[in-house]
């Protein structure tokens, strides 16, 4: 770009017209480069998609061996109430051979085992698992058949993690706060 | 555009405009006087097909985008509105759904046809990969313009399409949130989709410009592969194949037709008649026909990234085929051996298509239960996808490569002429009658 290699005529500098050469097209690219950014950024989550409140859920809506779908941030998320056989079955397979492992007892808040808050989105390509199908007594989705226990950790399939577990905190005994 | 221009203006204004615009002598160089060779047959009338198809979605497209709302909340009831209260929006829906499906059936005939005659070898390379363009540019296109309803299919499709790019290491989910705009699908992804639907047809409008300027180059290749050598070779494109194009065209709008009037939705997924629920994913999802056999590759294998990136890669095969072909014959009509793999590959690239619609873990053959190898039983549609997404990479990386170097192809002719007048009992020029081609 620099145009060393120019001929140049007698009187004229020829470090002068590089310099002026080289000046433009950083000036330009510059200016370019520096509009790209705000032109791809325009298509990140915007404020008000950012500023997604989290939710309160209260727990006595959910029975034993029952779970809730709730809507958090566009996804579904999974509030299920386990039962004493479903969480003896995620312990059982806690020294299993598992691809993302991790102990049942760390994807509950202490002392709350029947509570297990899963985002509901398999982690292959994000479509919904449902409860009840697959070989792990879990969760089974129906797009590309991966296989989730009840713990929510992946078995079997094309899925390369467990569901995720987001941040929430008990406010109550009864009433938790996702998010 | 090759050779020089025979167009000689008439009257007064064309002279006039000729000195200032030669539009009339570039339409009468590419479409009226192009020499075109005189033996295509029926499989090339399918470039013209395509530009019909083009025209198509982009003049219901248009229409379309009146009355449709690109909203989360209104886009699913005014697509319905279309379909019951707009005047014939019905007719001009299911053109459009229709049309889009008719558009890849004429886009596959047009590639396997470049792919049995070579049209893909020097000088045509550039030729073929701006085809393979306008082909990504299509899947792009139609994957998009299939959310616009906001059903379930729309929804849930884009959530997996969108995912396959989370699949790379790092980048991976910071840019599935570049494109949805948000934590999931929602409507800042169903607002940029409808932007880049109705931008990416006139990109492919380009691209077919540069298309057949590529191909006015070196002209048309021809059953044979054998080059033209000379004028006796070759037709006028007009009347010759405007005429031979146009009732390829006519038969071809039967079958779109019949699609249209008399089952509009045998290509669709009657799921997709349910507004998107984000909650609840369809318990068979699939894609349009068009990309099961992409579907199937990915689903063959059992790693995610893994399984994107052989998807990507049956495509990838496409761009790099001119240089993975080592043979100079270009038409199969003279090479016996790769004939049958090529027909392989047809069925194969069908066989993953069937796979891609089905359930991965039903048995191909009903109630027989074989053994397990490694993860599902061998008589499964996932061990058949893998079985023929190996052939799909063999016909490229390993079949072609090396048949190329091997074979002995038949002996070709020595001209495009030839073969048809030494099966002639007068081949000879002995009568008057033996060929007026012939002569100089």
């Amino acid at each position: 770009m620099g145009a060393t290699s120019e001929p140049h005529g007698s009187g004229d500098d020829p470090n002068r017209r590089d310099f002026i050469h080289i000046a433009a097209i950083a000036a330009a690219a510059g200016a370019v480069g520096s509009l790209a950014w705000p032109f791809i950024d325009q298509m990140n989550p915007a404020g008000d998609t950012l500023a997604l409140a989290s939710v309160e859920f209260d727990l006595t809506k959910v029975a034993e061996g029952q779970q809730v779908v709730l809507k958090w941030r566009g996804k579904p998320l999974f509030v299920r109430n386990r039962t004493a056989a479903e969480v003896a079955a995620a312990v059982k397979d806690d020294g299993a051979d598992l691809r993302d492992p991790q102990k049942d007892e760390d994807r509950h808040k202490p002392g709350k085992a029947q509570w297990l808050v899963v985002v509901g989105t398999c982690t292959h390509l994000g479509c919904v698992p449902t409860f009840g199908g697959g070989d792990y007594g879990g969760w089974f989705c129906p797009c590309h058949g991966s296989h989730y226990d009840t713990s929510g950790r992946i078995r079997k399939g094309p899925a390369p993690k467990n569901l995720v577990v987001p941040e929430y905190d008990f406010l109550s005994d009864t009433k938790v706060k996702i998010g | 555009m090759s050779g020089h221009s025979t167009y000689e203006p008439k009257t007064g204004f064309e002279r006039w405009l000729d000195t200032r615009l030669p539009i009339v002598r570039l339409a009468w160089d590419s479409v009226v006087d192009f020499p075109t060779p005189k033996n295509l047959n029926y499989w090339w009338t399918f470039g013209g097909i395509l530009a019909v198809c083009l025209g198509i979605q982009l003049v219901t497209g248009i229409v379309l985008v009146m009355h449709y709302v690109p909203h989360v909340d209104h886009a699913f009831a005014s697509v319905e509105r279309i379909m019951r209260d707009v005047n014939y929006g019905w007719l001009i829906r299911y053109m459009h759904a229709n049309g889009a499906s008719m558009f890849f059936v004429a886009v596959y005939i047009h590639m396997f046809r470049g792919l049995y005659y070579g049209s893909y070898k020097a000088p045509r390379e550039v030729l073929w990969i701006i085809g393979c363009l306008i082909y990504l540019a299509m899947m792009a296109t139609a994957f998009m313009g299939y959310v616009l309803p906001w059903g379930q299919m729309s929804f849930h499709g884009a959530v997996v399409i969108t995912n396959l790019l989370g699949a790379f290491p790092i980048v991976g989910n910071a840019i599935t949130t570049l494109l949805w705009g948000g934590f999931a699908v929602d409507n800042p992804t169903l607002n940029r989709f409808f932007s880049l639907h109705y931008l990416l047809p006139f990109v492919i409008a380009g691209l077919v410009a540069l298309h057949i300027w590529a191909l006015h180059v070196p002209g048309n290749n021809n059953p044979t592969g054998v080059n033209v050598k000379s004028k006796e070779d070759t037709v006028p494109f007009h009347p010759y194949y405007t005429v031979k194009d146009g009732f390829a065209i006519a038969v071809f709008l039967i079958l779109f037709a019949t699609f249209v009037f008399y089952n509009p939705n045998a290509l669709g997924h009657a799921d997709n008649y349910i507004p998107a629920n984000p909650l609840v994913t369809p318990a068979h999802i699939v894609p349009e026909w068009y990309f099961l056999p992409f579907y199937a590759i990915l689903r063959a294998v059992p790693d995610k990234l893994g399984g994107v990136l052989a998807m990507f890669g049956a495509i990838a095969m496409l761009f790099a085929l001119p240089w993975l072909d080592t043979s100079k014959v270009r038409s199969m009509r003279y090479r016996p051996t790769a004939k049958l793999y090529f027909f392989i590959f047809v069925v194969v690239c069908l066989v993953l298509g069937y796979c891609g619609g089905k359930l991965p873990d039903d048995h191909v053959i009903p109630g027989i239960s074989t053994f397990k190898l490694i993860d599902a039983d061998l008589n499964s549609f996932v061990w058949l996808s893998r079985l023929a997404t190996l052939y799909y990479f063999a016909y490229f990386l390993v079949i072609l490569p090396i048949l190329g170097l091997t074979e002995t192809p038949l002996p070709q002719p020595e001209s495009i002429s030839s073969p048809v007048l030494s099966s002639h009992p007068a081949a000879t020029p002995v009568g008057a009658t033996a060929s007026p081609e012939k002569k100089g």
